[in-house]
């Protein structure tokens, strides 16, 4: 990886808090929008979630005895009780290896 | 002076219990930057300059999926899109100050900082120093980031890689999404982007799975907001 990705990557995410402020006095955002917004990360982070989980090295689908499937189940119990962001990652890995050094050893 | 101190510090407190998932967050970053070789410098350097946990986290996950640096910047960009709503939001607070105060505060708004200094704003629209409430949450968090990075980062060259730790990824962005999980409509929306991105992973070109996956959902989003204000 190059410095100036790096580089490039920093300014564009400034750019993404810095515009808005530099740019707008109050209100360009209509409540629509802020709304569509608001769904940003749902929009997002399961894009980088689900892959990793349901697709093996070869990047085919893997359902059968995926322990990462079980963990995330796990995980996402967890988190809907406990509304707990450190309970819900611990969960999650715990069970995972629980499941692979252990139950599938 | 001791207000612009006392709001400074008021910020400092204010962020400080939204700092403890921040640490294993920063040190699972750490950590998964060593795993992935791509040295401790230039993971401190990502924490240091781009200053974006989520999107430094998808970085590395893309560079080591051999994306295209367009492909990166896209994704790094999409991210970060959030804090163009947090920007609209706080400009109404902000909009007085000097160039270089909005420079500085831009590059430490994140959630975190975003979270508790628009309440404190809401409540202390008249007061003059406000803006020093945002500068000492937002620099806590840049501490604690930078801090825990470097703790992920000693770690990372120790822990072994059979702990198939690149797992946390997926949990980590998992748990930052349990509000959302008591929501239907938000619920269609994380199912439409991570069936996009599992079915588009080898299907769509360049690694731009996120984007495509992401933009997909946002419209599926778009679709639920309109439908939604129609009904009201």
């Amino acid at each position: 990886m190059h410095w100036s990705i790096i580089i490039y990557c920093g300014l564009i995410t400034f750019l993404t808090r810095f515009s808005m402020i530099f740019l707008m006095n109050k209100d360009v955002f209509n409540e629509k929008i802020k709304k569509i917004l608001s769904f940003v990360p749902a929009a997002i982070f399961p894009a980088i979630i689900f892959p990793p989980i349901f697709l093996d090295n070869t990047g085919s689908l893997n359902m059968e005895n995926n322990p990462k499937i079980f963990a995330a189940i796990f995980a996402i119990i967890v988190g809907y009780f406990s509304k707990n962001i450190i309970a819900t990652i611990f969960a999650g890995l715990i069970s995972y290896w629980f499941l692979i050094f252990i139950h599938f050893q | 002076m001791t207000t612009r101190l006392n709001i400074l510090t008021r910020g400092i407190i204010d962020v400080s219990p939204l700092m403890i998932p921040v640490v294993p967050f920063g040190i699972i970053y750490g950590v998964i930057g060593m795993d992935l070789g791509i040295g401790p410098y230039m993971t401190l350097g990502l924490s240091v300059i781009i200053f974006g946990g989520a999107s430094q986290i998808v970085l590395l996950q893309l560079f080591s999926g051999g994306a295209s640096s367009l492909v990166i910047l896209s994704s790094v960009g999409a991210v970060n899109s959030r804090h163009l709503l947090y920007g609209a939001v706080l400009s109404e607070y902000l909009s007085s100050l000097k160039l270089t105060w909005k420079i500085i505060l831009s590059y430490v708004m994140v959630d975190q900082a975003f979270a508790v200094s628009n309440i404190y704003f809401k409540k202390n629209k008249s007061s003059e120093n406000k803006h020093y409430h945002l500068l000492g949450a937002g620099f806590t968090c840049w501490t604690i980031w930078q801090i825990s990075t470097i703790l992920g980062i000693v770690l990372g060259s120790i822990v072994p890689e059979e702990l198939g730790l690149s797992f946390t990824i997926s949990l980590t962005f998992l748990a930052l999404l349990i509000s959302d999980f008591r929501k239907f409509k938000n619920i269609i929306v994380m199912l439409t982007s991570g069936l996009v991105a599992t079915i588009g992973f080898n299907a769509i070109p360049f690694k731009a799975y996120i984007i495509v996956a992401a933009l997909s959902a946002l419209i599926v989003a778009a679709l639920i907001t309109v439908t939604d204000l129609k009904k009201k």
